[in-house]
């Protein structure tokens, strides 16, 4: 049985927690088992529905007081109770922030090896692995893949967001067991203790737009985004940002692009600023056209987009807005 | 009086083109520069100003070569006391191997009377990407562990720690002695001083050999990412390329 966190919110799985269950899938090929899901908290509103459209059979959901609040140590504590009960062979979850810290949880707590950011699974170059899982991850930042060998006790894993497309299969019918966990009290210490809500999610008029202005570090601080979200605002479209923006705190999360952000795939990607890091890449690769603007001509966005001008945000930007107004009179 | 550890690893600075060495197993050091993610460097700066404000002391730890002395050098002039290396090719350490070794050093330190009350480590190594030292560095030594977090303070017994979630800012608050994952962003890293500098070079550094075998990492090979011949349309420079890219996006369709 290959065992995938799901991760929800208001509108039911999230995206790269469909991946992880394709991913999933892909592995059961292997092991011939079923796919099950632990949910830990709420369950929304047709989540079973939409995971049994993925594929998963049983749906493991975990209730009681300890999973009010979120925390690395009591969501694993959850997940080490479906693996002991039903023998899972692997452990897979999104490459999240929280998928990527229960999953270390649950290595540390089965003293068993983790593989963070896998993208695919080895191929079987006839060497022999022991029985082991081969996979494929990210490391160095994305410039170089390694393979790695996963033993099975169960193979702990998570998913890069957007290696893989969630793809949906003929539903099957998925069962639901709930249980109640017992959780240490020393797991409960490090839950959250308060959350200061965001300013709302607009992620989905970034997800929908036909056109997505985006912006890296090249903006160069908090105050250089401006031209951009003004040439957004002329094409009706929606500003995107690189992870290193809003690590700095110069913009919310929401607006971020790639594999610990949104994927996007707009008829048009204004990349300005932007490296085109690997991890961006996986959330703007399906766009159709992509224009970079970057003063390095051997920037990966700049070799990669289909158009690029070679120059400074700052300049190029309002000057291609000035044009656009001047066209419209 | 807190007394924090910070823990940091000499990584290879891939920014630009990377080769890998003839068996596949490193990346190829004589191109590269080597550094310390931008997560440790938010580390040690978050040691150094708790320590600050509490009186205390931070001590500074490395797994790494002889040359990663380097990194713990920088450490030190931007305020940490003292430092500890672990002398071994981390190449061959998986990160349950680096966490028992770690944990031996907090251990020793212990018995000798001086408890790191907080571990402060980066979320994420910059080559490995294994995303758990942290964590299981926390069950090695049976304490609590937040992860992700870009400010931590300390008060009284207690450390308070923030970071994104995915609904908001969450706050985290656990009991001494802990252990705390950093995210870069919440705290610019300080330059050295040029005294500061000088006083590091003078603070001695502990040297410590490896106490267990290490068990591996699993690594059977790195590959690199083929490269994609580039395709792309350079539609100009500058300022002056403003009516060939608006000619493009009318031809898109995206705009009148
Ligand atoms: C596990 C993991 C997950 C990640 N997830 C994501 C993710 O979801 N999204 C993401 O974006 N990143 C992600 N990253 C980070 C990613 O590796 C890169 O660090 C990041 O995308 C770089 O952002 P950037 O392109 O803005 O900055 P940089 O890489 O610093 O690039 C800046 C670019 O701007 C250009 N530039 C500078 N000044 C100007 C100017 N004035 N005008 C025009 N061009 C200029 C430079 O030539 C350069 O190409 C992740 C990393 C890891 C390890
Ligand atoms: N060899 C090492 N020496 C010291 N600290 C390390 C070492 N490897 C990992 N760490 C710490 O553990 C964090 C997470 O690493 P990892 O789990 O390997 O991604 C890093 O950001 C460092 O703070």
């Amino acid at each position: 049985m290959i065992l995938t966190v799901v991760q929800t919110d208001a509108g039911g799985a999230t995206e790269v927690s469909l991946e992880a269950v394709t991913f999933a899938r892909a592995l059961a090929k292997r092991t011939l088992g079923p796919v099950h899901a632990l949910v830990v908290g709420p369950l929304p509103d047709g989540l079973v529905d939409q995971l049994a459209g993925h594929g998963v059979v049983e749906v493991h959901h975990a209730t009681g007081d300890a999973f009010s609040a979120y925390g690395g140590a009591v969501w694993a504590a959850a997940v080490q109770a479906v693996v002991a009960a039903a023998d899972a062979d692997a452990v897979v979850a999104p490459g999240t922030p929280r998928g990527l810290e229960v999953m270390a949880h649950l290595a540390a707590r089965l003293d068993v090896p983790m593989a963070a950011n896998v993208v695919g699974l080895g191929e079987d170059d006839g060497g022999d692995d022991g029985g082991a899982l081969r996979v494929v991850r990210q490391v160095m930042g994305g410039a170089a893949l390694e393979e790695m060998l996963l033993p099975r006790r169960p193979a702990v894993l998570t998913v890069a967001g957007h290696a893989v497309e969630a793809e949906q299969v003929p539903p099957v019918s998925a069962t639901v067991t709930e249980f109640s966990p017992e959780v240490a009290e020393a797991d409960l210490v490090t839950r959250v203790v308060s959350t200061e809500p965001a300013e709302p999610d607009l992620s989905g008029a970034l997800t929908s737009a036909r056109v997505v202005v985006g912006a890296g570090r090249g903006a160069g601080g908090a105050a250089g985004f401006g031209d951009v979200a003004e040439l957004a605002e002329l094409l009706g479209g929606a500003l995107g940002v690189s992870r290193v923006v809003t690590s700095m705190g110069w913009r919310p999360h929401h607006e971020q692009i790639g594999q610990t952000g949104s994927r996007i795939s707009p008829d048009l990607y204004i990349a300005c600023g932007i490296s085109g890091a690997i991890q961006h890449w996986a959330g703007c690769a399906s766009s159709k056209t992509i224009l970079a603007v970057n003063t390095d001509e051997n920037a990966p966005m700049v070799t990669k987009a289909t158009y690029a001008v070679i120059g400074d945000m700052h300049e190029v930007v309002p000057a291609i807005n000035a044009e656009i107004r001047r066209r419209r009179g | 009086m807190t007394d924090v550890l910070v823990c940091i690893k000499r990584v290879p600075d891939v920014a630009g083109e990377v080769l890998l060495t003839p068996d596949a197993q490193a990346i190829d050091a004589r191109f590269v520069g080597f550094t310390v993610s931008a997560h440790e460097n938010c580390a040690v700066e978050l040691a150094v100003r708790i320590a600050a404000a509490t009186g205390g002391t931070a001590t500074v730890l490395t797994l790494g070569p002889e040359a990663a002395v380097e990194q713990l050098r920088a450490a030190l002039a931007v305020g940490c006391a003292a430092a500890v290396h672990i002398d071994a090719d981390p190449l061959g350490f998986g990160p349950a191997d680096v966490v028992r070794e770690i944990a031996a050093v907090v251990e020793t330190h212990a018995a000798e009377g001086r408890t790191h009350d907080l571990v402060l480590l980066g979320n994420d190594a910059a080559d490995t990407g294994d995303f758990q030292v942290g964590v299981r560095l926390a069950y090695a030594l049976g304490r609590p562990v937040v992860n992700g977090v870009r400010t931590v303070e300390v008060d009284g017994g207690v450390v308070t720690a923030r970071g994104d979630g995915p609904d908001g800012v969450e706050t985290f608050a656990v009991p001494l002695p802990a252990v705390v994952t950093v995210l870069e962003g919440g705290v610019e890293p300080r330059y050295p001083s040029v005294v500061g500098r000088m006083k590091a070079k003078k603070i001695p550094i502990e040297t410590v050999a490896p106490r267990h075998e290490p068990r591996g990492a699993g690594r059977v090979r790195l590959t690199l990412p083929p490269a994609q011949p580039s395709t792309v349309e350079v539609l100009g420079s500058g300022p002056d390329a403003a009516p060939s890219v608006v000619d493009l996006l009318q031809r898109l369709g995206v705009t009148r």
